[in-house]
Order: structure tokens, then sequence, then C-alpha cells
């Protein structure tokens, strides 16, 4: 029943796109149809209600350009809107000319305020910093417990002691002075907007500490409340910016538009994952993006970035190139994509696949039974698949533990990719750029490609 | 355009087809489960979280008897698995600081109901139909209105329209004149809608009833499960707890807490151990001791993993069987749940036949409407409702003040 936010754009688009003049009816249908999406995805009802007004206005205001079809200026406009709601540039952190920085971290109760602090920790141990976790949770059952095994996992020291959060808080500034540590990231319990004596106290646990940064943690799958959360918690604490967490289910987080619309600070941070290292910075530009349907082609780009092999890719590029791309490199290409985290993030990032392939739920083990079935070849066979006669696919399927009829889905895939990387004149093009590049300069800036 | 691009490229089309041939291997054998090839190159922070290689070999099917019911082996060795007894609850420790609030509240005598709990959020909503209200005849603004306040309260735009279509359809049948009447009509459907779907929990005498808790990350299933425990020990039912949640750090010691608080045993496995052995022993455990009822914890996730999806179907399918019966699966929501609710109460419907619905934290400015969508899409009761963070704070679902605190 429902679409992704970015399918039902598509789904306008595509419409829209076979027409040549776009109307005041039409921009009206069209509208509707933006207004149920952006709702559906958990924008705030009065957001949605500015945003479309502010669209509107657009679309049939006078700004209309001559150079482009009517669908691309809806497009325009509408991506333009998202990226104005979503906030221009990513939140910069920077550190207090006197340390410990302080970074408070509050939220409603299971937004993942403690799961994020020992990513944060991680975070700012990765920027070359020196992070204590501090443990100013005295209300949920062992929460303080949660966040030492997480630290100890994050390798970052956590702090905590009985009684009082504030008194807490305020012992904190000392052990990390003791400690050495000139980031302090203080985890609180959750709590309702609307408890005023909880709320009091994270008031006064941040005049304790005077933190640099208070950010609110909250959760992508929130819906139209999130935006009464945020705006208690600010006029409480003064947000300087939002945490986004569980980014890696398929709610539509428009929990993200709302808040940043409404309190008017970034997402500094988003979580995509239970692993510690499923966190980064907010790519405001890129959720626009992604809401678009456009893709996250620019995460994806850092994570290839980050975590391939730049030999093991110009080697491919040259087998690609040079047409004997064999079932090893594949194997090789598959080892590397893994590196970049699971699959299904991976496609989600993907632009233009088709939606049969983005909406199969993708288990990395899967992939895992395509790397038996290689693993089963001999070299011989994995350079050149022709030899697999009906003994040799037996023996692969046995040795994989799959049936023949998967060995002969796999080469029939396999086949196809050649053939396509052929067809597609990427070879040549490929085996240039390799070779231009082959003095080993590091990848650096680039366009991602249009489609 | 730089070597980067190259790699993205090729990477690309890998991706594609490797997921095109995971796909279409997948489409084939559906049952076929290979073992994860350990990756070398795992980063060693981030441990996988450990699944069960042992999948049985047909999911959907009727849990077959295996020979002799025995405990489902993890890796190589059988785990241990550690039974806490109910350590004697320790009387206030002397304390020679006067404390300013003790440390546990003495128990309200009256169970809290909505309307008391709800009042303090219930401005924000109360302001539009408050407005409705004061309208002197029902025109385009006062329906403009109405979808306002229901979509605000997550009742999502797909039912908030059904609900209004039928409502106008009633304006004209029954000349429905003034907005007070059209506000209560609509008070009326929700209340039908909602009081038609069986509210209670199940109990059968005669072995110890699992109740199965699932939920995505973060929505209360531990406390819960520590309130249904309080609640149903003073009902004088004898309780073991099964702490399932293994993944989440210190999940089990919070259930501990509450376990010790109650007085119930807690069976607990090793941190990132399998969770269907600790509900296996749970059971064991509660029906050697000839215990009512196991309340099993289980770890949060999200509804689009599949494989931890696939792990929650194994959990079930250990709670089903002898001497254990399996006689609710409560899938947790929380209040301040928007429209991917509906896509959670589907997917874990659809993995473990969920039986009702708890709907947690409506203490707090969240309205929680995201109910009415699951109930009208899948018929789906809610039984229980969290009000608040005292265990007395859990009470049953009532239709007409969970509507009434919607709209009054």
């Amino acid at each position: 029943m429902f679409e992704s936010l970015s399918d039902r754009f598509e789904g306008i688009f595509t419409r829209m796109r076979g027409r040549g003049r776009l109307g005041e009816t039409e921009v009206d249908g069209v509208l509707r149809e933006i207004r149920v999406a952006l709702l559906e995805a958990d924008v705030n009802f009065l957001v949605v209600k500015g945003m479309v007004a502010r669209i509107k206005e657009r679309c049939v205001g006078a700004d209309l350009s001559k150079s482009l079809s009517p669908a691309q200026q809806v497009i325009k406009i509408v991506n333009e809107e998202l990226t104005g709601v979503l906030g221009g540039e990513a939140l910069k952190i920077t550190y207090a000319s006197r340390p410990p920085t302080v970074v408070l971290l509050a939220g409603l109760q299971g937004s993942g305020k403690t799961t994020t602090a020992a990513k944060l920790g991680r975070w700012f141990k990765q920027q070359g910093r020196n992070p204590l976790l501090v443990g100013a949770d005295l209300q949920r059952p062992a929460a303080v417990e949660q966040l030492r095994v997480l630290g100890a996992q994050a390798g970052v020291p956590v702090f905590s002691a009985g009684g009082d959060p504030v008194e807490v808080a305020a012992q904190s500034l000392a052990e990390a002075q003791r400690l050495g540590r000139d980031v302090l990231v203080v985890d609180t319990a959750g709590r309702l907007s609307i408890d005023a004596e909880l709320m009091d106290e994270v008031r006064r646990v941040s005049e304790k500490v005077t933190p640099k940064y208070t950010f609110l943690v909250i959760d992508a799958m929130t819906g139209q409340d999130a935006v009464n959360t945020a705006e208690a918690f600010h006029a409480t604490l003064e947000l300087d910016g939002v945490i986004l967490t569980k980014l890696d289910g398929d709610a539509r987080g428009g929990a993200a538009l709302s808040v940043k619309e409404v309190v008017g600070r970034p997402i500094a941070f988003a979580s995509t994952g239970e692993k510690l290292a499923d966190f980064d910075v907010f790519h405001p530009e890129r959720m626009a993006s992604r809401i678009l349907g456009m893709g996250d082609v620019l995460t994806l780009i850092e994570k290839a970035e980050q975590t391939y092999d730049q030999a093991e890719a110009e080697k491919a590029a040259t087998a690609l190139a040079e047409g004997r791309f064999t079932l090893e490199d594949f194997l090789e290409q598959m080892q590397q994509i893994k590196k970049m985290g699971p699959i299904s993030n991976l496609v989600g990032m993907l632009p233009g696949l088709p939606k049969e392939i983005k909406q199969a739920e993708i288990d990395d083990r899967e992939l895992g039974k395509v790397e038996a079935l290689i693993r089963s070849m001999t070299p011989a066979e994995r350079v050149d698949p022709a030899i697999i006669n009906g003994s040799r696919r037996a023996r692969i399927a046995n040795g994989s533990g799959t049936t023949t009829s998967d060995v002969n889905m796999l080469l029939k895939q396999f086949k196809e990719v050649q053939h396509m990387m052929g067809q597609a004149g990427l070879g040549g093009a490929l085996a240039r750029k390799a070779k231009k590049n082959k003095k080993g300069k590091k990848g650096g800036r680039f366009t991602p490609p249009s489609n | 355009m730089e070597l980067a691009l190259i790699l993205i490229l090729v990477g690309l089309a890998l991706l594609g087809t490797a997921t095109a041939v995971a796909i279409s291997l997948r489409r084939r054998r559906p049952e076929l489960e290979a073992p994860p090839e350990a990756p070398p190159q795992l980063p060693p922070e981030a441990p996988p979280r450990p699944v069960a290689l042992e999948e049985e070999v047909a999911p959907d099917v009727e849990p077959e008897p295996v020979a002799a019911p025995e405990p489902l082996p993890v890796d190589l060795e059988p785990e241990p698995v550690e039974v806490v007894e109910p350590e004697p609850v320790e009387g206030p420790e002397p304390v020679e600081v006067v404390e300013p609030e003790p440390v546990e509240a003495p128990p309200a005598p009256v169970r809290p109901r909505f309307r008391d709990r709800l009042g303090k959020a219930r401005s924000l909503l109360a302001g539009y139909v408050g407005s409705i209200l004061s309208r002197s005849s029902i025109d385009e603004e006062t329906w403009d209105e109405l979808e306002e306040a229901l979509i605000r309260a997550d009742v999502g735009v797909g039912l908030t329209s059904k609900l209004l279509d039928g409502l106008r359809d009633r304006v004209k049948s029954e000349g429905i004149k003034t907005p007070p009447e059209l506000v209560n009509a609509l008070k009326e459907d929700l209340t039908k809608r909602l009081a038609q779907t069986d509210e209670g929990l199940h109990h059968e005498a005669g072995a110890p009833n699992v109740w199965l808790f699932v939920g995505v990350n973060g929505v209360g299933k531990t406390t819960t499960i520590g309130k249904v425990a309080l609640r149903e020990a003073a009902a004088g039912r004898s309780v073991v707890m099964a702490a399932g949640d293994t993944f989440r750090a210190a999940a089990a010691e919070q259930l501990g807490l509450w376990a010790e608080r109650v007085g119930a045993d807690l069976v607990r496995g090793n941190e990132g151990g399998d969770p269907g052995s600790v509900v296996f022993d749970a059971v064991e455990r509660a029906a050697a001791r000839g215990a009512d009822l196991v309340l099993a914890d289980t770890a949060g996730r999200l509804h689009t993993k599949v494989n931890l999806m696939e792990e929650l179907k194994k959990v079930r399918r250990v709670a089903e069987r002898p001497p254990g019966r399996l006689t609710e699966v409560l899938l947790v929501i929380d209040a301040t749940t928007g429209q991917n609710g509906l896509v959670q109460a589907r997917q874990f419907a659809e993995a473990v036949s969920v039986t009702g619905v708890v709907l947690t934290k409506l203490d707090g400015t969240a309205k929680g409407g995201i109910v009415l969508a699951i109930e009208d899409d899948m018929g789906l009761p809610v039984k229980l409702v969290g009000l608040g963070e005292s265990p007395e704070d859990l009470v049953d679902f009532d239709p007409e003040e969970f509507v009434d605190a919607l709209f009054s």
C-alpha cells in the first residue's frame, strides 16, 4: 500500500514527463500527490502545508524557466524545497578551546541515546580525540551497564556513579580532567517532553556541564509528534542539532524534515545500523536526493573510496576492458563490495535500479552462496567457464551445497554481465582511464555519473 | 573523471549482478541456507550479529516433532544457560541521609485511567476539536480541521480519508447537522472499530503459557515485560522470564532487575547467544516448576532485516513446542511511531503471527493513532497500553477511553 516517497515522486513525474505543458489543474494534482507522499512519510502536517504552499507558489508563479520541461521544473522546485528545509550544509563539529568539549544527548525513551553515545564516542576517537562516555541515565535499569559494554566495544572509557544525574555530570568533568580526556559524551535518561520534573533535571545537568553541543536523539520512525518533542526539548535545552537514529529501516524519516523546519537546527548525525560503525555525519543534500529517488550516490562513492582497494579495482577495470574478466575477478570484486557494508544498504543508495531489486530484501548470506559456488570451481573453470560440463556442474553443486540449476543460473548471469560490459563500451573507456591513472593518484573528488 | 569513478562503475555493475544472482538463487531455493563465508576483513570492533546456522529446513511448516525436544545447539557446543534464582528481596538498605524521595513509590491504590494519565498531554488535540465544536455548522473548514486532527494523531492519510468519507455518508443519511454531533459520530465509529476485536490476554490452564514480545528497537519491550510480570504475579500467577534479547548490551541485566523485583525466575543465556535456546530453557524450567507463565523477551529488530526476522520465526517455533503453549505473540509499538508502524505490524504479523499490540509511551504528547490504522488494515487488537513509567501504568486497553483521549 505504501510507496516510498521517492517511488511516489517517481510515479508522479513519470506521468508528467509524458506531457508537454503544465497547467494549473495539473499543478494541483501533482501537489496533492506530493502532499500525500509527504504525510505518509511522516512529515509534520503543518510543515507539509507550508511546503506545499511554497511549491505551488513557485510552480504557478513567475519563475517558469523556458529551458526546462514542466516536469523537470517541478522536480527542481521540489528538490530545492526539500533541500532548503533539510538545511544547507552539514554541521561542522569544532572543539572547545578549553577542553573538554562536552556533548549532551537527550531525547525520549527508546530513541537510541545510549547506543548513539557509544557511536559518537567511537566517532570522536576516529577523529583523533580522547572521548569519555558519561552514563547519566540512572533511570532505566542497566542503562549504565549497557553503556559500559558498548564503550568497551568502542574502546572508549565510561564514567558513571550512583546517585543523582546532575552529580554524575559534575563529577565527570573532574574525571575527564584526571584522565586527560578532551571530549565528554553525556548520555541521559529518556524522558517525555511533558515531564516537567525530568525536563528540569536535564536542564540542570546541562547547566552543570555547559555542553558545546546539545543533540536531540530522535528515531527516524517517529510520526507527527516529532515536532512537539523537538520544540519542547529545544525550549529547555537550546538544541544545537539532532541525531537521527534507525535510518536503516524502511521509515521514510519525514521526522527529519519536520524537526529541521520547526526547530531550525541541523540534523548533525545519522545512525544507519546496529553496529557501532553504522554512524556518520548527516548530509542534508543527500537525504533530499534520496527522498527524490536519485539514490544516494555520494555516500556510496565515499564508502567505496574508503574501502575499495585501488590496485584491485584497476586490475578489474583492465580485465573488463580487455574482455578477460573472469569469475575469479568477480569473486574479488564481491569481497570488496562486502567491505562496504550490508548489501541491502548499498542497493538502497543506487539510483536507477529496478524496483524489484531494490525492494527485495537481500541477505548478505545469499551472496555467500554465490561465493561458495565460485569457490567450488577450479582455477581453470573460473577463468574459462565454458569448460564446465555436466559432471563439473554436479561437482560444483555438491561442493557448494547448491544444485546444478544454481550453477547454471550463476554462469548465465555472469555471461550476461560480460556481454553487458562489452556492449556498453565500458571496457574500452575503463581501460584508458585505468592506464591514465596508473600513476597511483589517489581518487579525489568527482561528479557522480548522471543518469 | 577519476579512478574512483571507474571503481564505482565496476562496483555498481557487479553489485547489480551479484544482487540479481542472489535473488534468483533465493527464488529458486528459498529453503536453502548457505553458511556464510567468514570474510577475513570484517571490522574487528563490529562483531556480526550471530545467527544460528542450523536453520531448520522447512520454514513455515508446523514444528516437526524432533525426536525429543532438546535444546537447539548453538555453534558447536551447547550453550551454558544460567538460571538465576530469584534472590530474596532485600529490604531497603539502611540509609542515614534522608532521601528526598523514596526509592519505590508507594503502590498507587487505584489503577490510573486513560483520562487521568492523558490529561496533561491532550491540550494539543483538544485545540483542534475544540475549535470544531465551537463552529455553528458543518462546513468545508470543519472537515479540514477534522482531517488535520486525525492526521496529526498519526492515524494516516489513507485511513483518515476513509473515515471521513464514511462520515460524510452518515451526515447525509442520518441528517447530522452540528459539529458536536459530527465529532460524536466519528468517535462512535472509531470506538466500534476498536471494540470489534478481542482485547483480552489469553491464558490456558494446564501448561506453562508463553507470551512472546516482539518489536523494533527501543519501543519498550523489556520494560513492558517487567510490568506484565508484576501484574501477573500480583494476580497470583508464577512467572518465569526469558531474557531472549541476547543482542543488546545489558538487556538481560535490565530484565534481571525486573525479575528480582517481581520475585520471578530469570533464564538467560550468553550475550550474543541463541535466543531460541533461552526460550526453550525457560519453558523447560517453567514446566519443571509448574509455573503458569513464561514471558519471553526478544531483541529489538527492524522488520526490514531478513535474517533477524528469520531468527524470530525460529524463536516462535521453539516457544510453541510442548511442554510450553504459546498463547500470545505481542507486538510492542511506541505511541510516537508514525506510518512506519503499519509496515512493522505487517512484517511482524507475517513472520510470527502476532496476536495483539501493546501500545507504549502513550503518556507523552503522541496520540498513538497508528493503532487505528493497524486495526483497520489487519484487525489486530490493542491489548495493553503503557501510560507511564511505574508498573501500574500498564493497563488494559479500553477503546472508548482511547478514542476519548484522541478527541476530548
